[in-house]
């Protein structure tokens, strides 16, 4: 099923936060979302999802605009990812997957045993069965990030919005939450992914979009998409786009900050000034 | 549109060891409530053996030889069945009310007056005594006035677009404020000899002189308000995520939300007519209940409902058993409540993280 965006605005009341997002995409696709904070990230997706009202624009899943469409249908097509959040109350990782069943219960019904295969299944999908019966606050962050994955799979929705996934994850959970989404893009799903590393989309993604003061900035491949230049433009530093090789021979593609060493030296300087002054 | 989650594969097992704990558990909790309810037939300023309450209630279903005095039976059936069932009923309203509103409100020390039923019935109640009307017409006023304070916070509260929910817990204390000064208000122009002290009683809340018709007025509306909840009592977990995610997972919130407290004003509302109002149970139970079964309201709201009824039988037996006069009610909750909460809170995962 095919995501298509045309000329799409988002925003809060009659103001536009961001604007003209024409896009498509297709199955196996990982977007990769990359602008400064507050640049209409989270914004986008809660319009996607019909949480915001459109202001401008057509959003159309398998040929067919969403507009009118109720929360429980929205929600069988795109499934969403918050950033690792805490609950009030001490849920049981097994309740917060079943949660992803919402979406496909009548108004009086609770999980049946069907849907509990169906987050058992989620939960095997994503290595993480052991956690079934822990307390899902008393998880690490990587664990609950995969928690909430496992619920959007439960969700059996086509498309996934992750709203940086790996935000606030040390290095090693980063890794393992980005190669399990690298996995459920190659097993046919959709990912819409906001991410705060550059790297990340020529790592993991097929296609980049880049929002910068209300408008995109760009859209395609990672590699024509996110250049030196644009970095430049969207976050103000230097960066360096070169090529690393794994011990494989495979071609990686990294982005490093240049400069840094300049600015260090002078604000260094300038302290020294301060201490003699 | 599915999406590669091979289910038929191979049938996995359901977890039946869960399913079987809680049912054990609600089983136990409906045996104990039963036992307790015998029990306290029993209990009083007329004891009455056990063996005796049995056969005294069993003679209105199969002929058994009369060995009692027809006191005892005035006793038992118009004094003590009508009270144990109102502190039965009121108590697990209440506690099943708070459960809802605590995940409704994804606050763990919300009570189920937060929105003005209290105080609303409670202004409703005191008018009422203080235009000398009848039993029923004060639980009637005390209803209405309670339904009409939660309409009001509900109506001042989504006039507010930006923070719905904050904006509700806010008009909710700004309506209970208004309701609370009207009372006091009434309390200051009542005849300090007659109406006064019977303002004043009320507002203590208690369960005594209570009758079978006052039972039946409250077993209605409190009903009403529990069978839609415990149909939807699954969705609430959906609903304590927040709204947006809940909305993001498929749940239409809006409606949700308006038949919550709907139903839980309902169960409030009839509660406080009768008994006037007794704080605390609607608070302490449900975090006794999500120690005990967790926070998935399946079972949780069950479980708040059985505890709430076996916990104000408790303290209403207290309350007629401790001293040579009757203690009221809701001061007893407050002093066995009070201390019971920080013990819970103190604890390290006293029933939410």
């Amino acid at each position: 099923m095919n995501l298509i965006m045309d000329a799409l605005a988002c925003g809060y009341g009659n103001h536009a936060v961001v604007r003209d997002i024409t896009l498509t995409l297709e199955k196996g696709d990982v977007l990769c979302l990359l602008g400064p904070n507050g640049s209409g990230k989270t914004t986008f997706f809660k319009t996607i999802l019909g949480l915001l009202k459109r202001l401008e624009g057509k959003i159309y899943l398998g040929g067919e605009d969403i507009k009118k469409w109720p929360h429980s249908k929205i929600a069988r097509a795109i499934g969403y990812i918050p950033q690792t959040h805490h609950p009030q109350f001490p849920f049981k990782v097994i309740d917060i997957v079943l949660m992803g069943r919402t979406a496909h219960l009548g108004p009086f019904a609770a999980p049946s045993a069907k849907d509990t295969a169906i987050a058992e299944e989620a939960l095997d999908v994503l290595q993480i069965d052991y956690l079934k019966e822990r307390i899902y606050t008393e998880l690490s962050g990587g664990e609950r990030q995969l928690v909430l994955i496992a619920r959007a799979l439960a969700q059996q929705s086509p498309i996934l919005l992750m709203d940086e996934p790996t935000a606030s994850l040390d290095f090693g959970n980063q890794v393992l939450v980005l190669s399990r989404i690298r996995q459920l893009a190659r097993s046919g799903l959709s990912i819409i992914m906001a991410c705060h590393f550059p790297e990340h989309a020529f790592l993991y993604g097929t296609k980049a979009l880049l929002f910068k003061e209300g408008a995109v900035f760009g859209f395609g491949s990672p590699e024509r998409t996110v250049t030196e230049d644009n970095i430049k433009a969207l976050y103000g530093v230097e960066v360096e786009i070169a090529e690393v090789y794994t011990k494989q021979g495979e071609a990686v593609k990294v982005c490093v900050p240049c400069n840094t060493n300049h600015h260090l030296k002078m604000s260094l300087g300038g302290l020294r000034n301060v201490q003699t002054a | 549109m599915k999406v590669q989650l091979a289910i038929d594969k191979e049938k996995k097992k359901v977890s039946p060891g869960t399913k079987i704990r809680a049912g054990r558990q609600l089983g136990f909790l409906v045996l104990l409530l039963v036992g307790m309810c015998l029990f306290s037939i029993g209990i009083g300023r007329y004891p009455v053996h056990p063996g005796e309450v049995i056969r005294i209630i069993l003679s209105r279903v199969i002929p058994i030889e009369k060995t009692w005095i027809d006191t005892l039976e005035t006793v038992v059936f118009n004094v003590r069945i009508p009270r144990i069932i109102a502190a039965v009923l009121v108590g697990a309203a209440l506690s099943a009310a708070g459960a809802v509103f605590q995940g409704m409100f994804k606050n763990p020390l919300v009570s189920p007056d937060i929105l003005g039923a209290s105080a609303g019935a409670g202004f409703g109640a005191s008018l009422a005594i203080y235009l000398s009307l009848s039993v029923i017409g004060t639980q009637a006023l005390a209803f209405c006035l309670g339904l009409f304070a939660v309409l009001s916070a509900y109506l001042v509260g989504s006039r507010v677009r930006h923070d719905p929910l904050l904006a509700l817990v806010l008009a909710g204390i700004l309506v209970s404020s208004i309701f609370t000064a009207a009372t006091s208000l009434l309390k200051y122009v009542a005849d300090p000899y007659d109406k006064l002290p019977a303002i004043t009683f009320w507002l203590m809340g208690g369960l005594s002189s209570m009758q079978m018709h006052d039972v039946k007025l409250a077993l209605i509306p409190i009903l009403l308000g529990a069978v839609p909840l415990y149909l939807v009592r699954w969705k609430i977990n959906v609903l304590a995520m927040g709204e947006e995610e809940a909305q993001a997972l498929g749940l239409n919130t809006g409606r949700l939300k308006i038949l919550v407290v709907f139903c839980a004003t309902l169960m409030t509302a009839a509660s406080v007519s009768i008994s006037g109002i007794i704080g605390w149970v609607g608070l302490l139970v449900p975090h006794i209940a999500r120690m005990l079964v967790g926070p998935n309201y399946r079972v949780l709201l069950p479980t708040s409902f059985l505890i709430g009824g076996i916990f104000l039988l408790l303290v209403d037996n207290l309350a007629r058993n401790i001293a040579a006069i009757e203690v009221p009610l809701g001061i007893l909750t407050a002093l066995v409540g009070a201390p019971f909460f920080i013990y819970l809170i103190s604890r390290r995962r006293g029933g939410w993280s």
